[in-house]
């Protein structure tokens, strides 16, 4: 009998069929559809756990934002005298802190999350995307806790963002979507080659180095900005200021360079991941 | 009838030896070495065919046992049913909403309460929010552990703790139902309880396909059984037939022993060797009863576990249990204390206990109300003949045994005399 004669010869709902072939990509998304339910525990219980397992629970979510923005302010501000493009140094990098410690979060979550899920991925299924995606969404809770803080830096200096600010939303996505991508990618070969896990925090220490974060991309000089741009943190961040400072809009071709690094990152991230999965089980 | 799953020439292939090179490093230098001309010894990768074209239709309705010995293919075919793996080959088309139960309590956090829990859980097992939602206080009120619902199940024992899962479990309503040997954790209750559950499941027009060692309990629930040996169909039957032909083709030996590099069990236990003998050798073929029965064990421990629970079940003929030990059992003062590296134990079944008959041994090394490290079915056996007795009423003319898989002598007292004196 085949398959797809199932449903009239059987008048079931629905029937699965299993084999070794792949099936397509919006299969996948129904799927994942159907197993809303799940995301949203999943991502309630990362928060929950988080906020429940360490002492000062939320504390922690306003002290790293708050204490890497002062020593930033007085090295790079104060003391190296870097520039700042005219905004109170603390403002200035805060706006770059929040998307980059919920970028680093996100993407050390996401890159250990398919081997932290082992006991799950070995004994029960459910689309394995849901991993992945629950852990870069759940480091939002914290990106929302940071807006509050810098709501309050923002007043202090009497700041005020202007219509840019309605962008923003945009830019969020856009750190989601660069965490994500890059994590859908590691969290793979991290089934693999277990030394990924290892090498997740050192790469993320080097790239906070490459991006805007504690100094200004105006420092790089023009004929590099388009090397620079390879990095879509660049993009995320310059767009971050923009929408919030409002002082210079990001220049568009860099940004849509970082934009497409993030689109390919994501397309082969998903083959990649899409790919490797039928065999977690196998290797992990 | 219409049919529940159709498997048509399935097949699983591990490549045993590819995992090996686990790191990115390992890669890596390999890599170079091989670009700098180097020869570098291939790791050595095998084929190993868990299943080999399984053939399978399952009616709608059908309560199907799936035995077989260790490495016969019963946990792949699971899991693959289960879609927790692909199949190497061919194809399998499973009609209507399919659960599987390969442990009880998957994806459960030791830091959320038994309420988080169960809705995770039950979504993990593919339960909709509202679903878990209107049958949450009937799943509460099913593991008795209602005063602790709001309390982080990091304070449950173990044993609410499995109630709590099971619980969950038994409120999932599939149309087709997979279960491995979550039986053989948690207590006798329990597992009657389990067992109950799934008559209730096939009685209720679903499927079930079951994998277990326990072969009383299949035969009583099982309206089929399927034999896989070596990755293949052996058998597919009625169950009594099926498990008396498998029980015929495994234990007929009285010792069993493993090489180095073998052994059942996981990392850090395993099984090396398992015998059965008798302290008086007059016939190899039968024990007397008169004398005790030895059952030795090697077990190989890589890290001291203080819940670890070395022992065996002992079989009667129609597969009932008849007892199981453990080294744990004896007050700790004078137990034997097993140690890291190779230990040799011995257990010694006391004179006078056995009836006679045909026994099975089944070693059972876990982790006490956690988890099996080696769960098999009855792997050796051995034959009694009554002996112990010094009646003259003891033996009866024609041979037979008396009833009962055992035949103490029990202390009989008059009443009546001592009213009187």
């Amino acid at each position: 009998m085949s398959a797809e004669l199932d449903d009239n010869v059987f008048g079931h709902e629905h029937s699965i069929v299993i084999s070794s072939e792949t099936r397509p990509f919006s299969a996948d998304l129904k799927e994942i559809w159907a197993y809303r339910d799940l995301l949203l525990l999943l991502i309630q219980r990362d928060v929950s756990v988080r906020y429940k397992q360490s002492a000062i629970g939320l504390a922690w979510a306003v002290l790293q934002p708050l204490v890497l923005m002062l020593i930033f302010t007085i090295v790079f501000g104060r003391l190296a005298k870097l520039p700042s493009e005219g905004y109170p140094y603390s403002v200035f990098t805060l706006c770059a802190l929040l998307p980059w410690l919920y970028f680093s979060r996100a993407l050390g979550g996401t890159s250990d999350s398919i081997v932290g899920a082992a006991n799950l991925v070995t004994k029960v299924y459910f689309p394995r995307l849901i991993i992945p995606i629950s852990k870069a969404a759940s480091g939002l809770v914290d990106f929302a806790v940071g807006f509050v803080i810098l709501a309050i830096v923002l007043a202090w200096h009497r700041v005020l963002p202007g219509p840019e600010i309605l962008l923003l939303p945009v830019f969020i996505a856009f750190a989601m979507l660069t965490a994500f991508s890059t994590g859908v990618w590691l969290t793979a070969l991290n089934v693999k080659y277990r030394d990924i896990g290892l090498l997740v925090p050192f790469l993320t220490q080097i790239w906070m180095y490459v991006s805007p974060i504690a100094y200004s991309s105006s420092l790089v000089p023009d004929r590099w900005r388009w090397l620079y741009s390879i990095n879509p943190i660049v993009g995320v961040v310059e767009g971050f200021r923009w929408a919030l400072l409002g002082r210079q809009p990001p220049i568009l071709g860099p940004l849509l360079l970082s934009l497409s690094i993030v689109l390919l990152l994501l397309v082969t991230g998903l083959i990649h991941f899409r790919r490797t999965e039928r065999t977690f089980v196998d290797v992990i | 009838m219409a049919t529940a799953i159709s498997i048509e020439k399935v097949s699983k292939c591990y490549r045993l030896g590819e995992t090996h090179a686990r790191t990115l490093a390992d890669q890596a230098t390999a890599v170079v070495q091989r670009l700098a001309g180097r020869k570098v010894a291939a790791a050595s990768v095998e084929d190993f065919w868990a299943l080999r074209d399984i053939e399978l239709e399952i009616a709608k309705g059908e309560m199907v046992g799936i035995i077989g010995g260790n490495g016969a293919g019963k946990s792949t075919l699971l899991k693959i049913l289960s879609r927790i793996t692909q199949p190497t080959s061919g194809r399998a088309i499973v009609r209507g909403q399919l659960s599987s139960l390969l442990e009880v309590g998957t994806g459960f956090h030791p830091e959320l309460t038994g309420r988080e829990n169960v809705f995770l859980n039950g979504t993990i097992l593919g339960m909709r929010k509202a679903e878990v939602t209107r049958r949450f206080d009937e799943i509460v009120a099913f593991s008795g552990v209602e005063r602790f619902i709001d309390t982080p199940v990091k304070r449950y024992s173990s044993g609410m703790y499995v109630r709590l899962a099971f619980a969950v479990a038994a409120h999932l309503e599939p149309d087709v139902l997979v279960i491995d040997e979550v039986l053989a954790v948690g207590d006798a209750e329990f597992q009657k309880r389990c067992l109950g559950k799934m008559n209730d499941v096939a009685r209720g027009g679903r499927t079930v396909l079951f994998v277990s060692h326990n072969m009383q309990a299949l035969s009583m629930i099982c309206s089929r059984a399927v034999l896989l040996a070596g990755g293949k169909v052996m058998m597919d039957g009625l169950p009594d037939a099926v498990i008396a032909h498998y029980l015929s083709s495994t234990a007929d030996k009285e010792t069993l022993s493993w090489n180095s590099a073998e052994g059942l069990g996981s990392e850090f236990a395993r099984l090396k060797g398992f015998r059965v003998s008798s302290a008086s050798a007059d016939d190899a073929h039968s024990f007397p009863t008169s004398s005790p029965v030895c059952v030795e064990m090697d077990v190989e421990i890589d890290e001291m576990h203080s819940s670890l629970c070395v022992g065996f079940d002992l079989f009667a003929e129609n597969s009932v249990v008849v007892l199981r030990s453990y080294d744990t059992d004896a007050d700790p003062a004078v137990r034997v204390q097993l140690r890291p590296g190779r230990n040799r134990i011995r257990c010694e079944i006391p004179p006078g206990l056995l009836s006679q008959g045909r026994f099975e041994l089944a070693p059972r090394i876990g982790l006490h109300n956690q988890e099996w490290i080696v769960h098999t079915d009855p792997l050796i056996q051995f034959h009694t003949h009554l002996a112990h007795g010094t009646s003259p009423f003891w033996a009866t003319l024609d041979g037979k045994n008396r009833p009962g898989a055992i035949s103490p002598i029990l202390q009989w007292r008059s009443l009546q005399a001592q009213s009187e004196g």
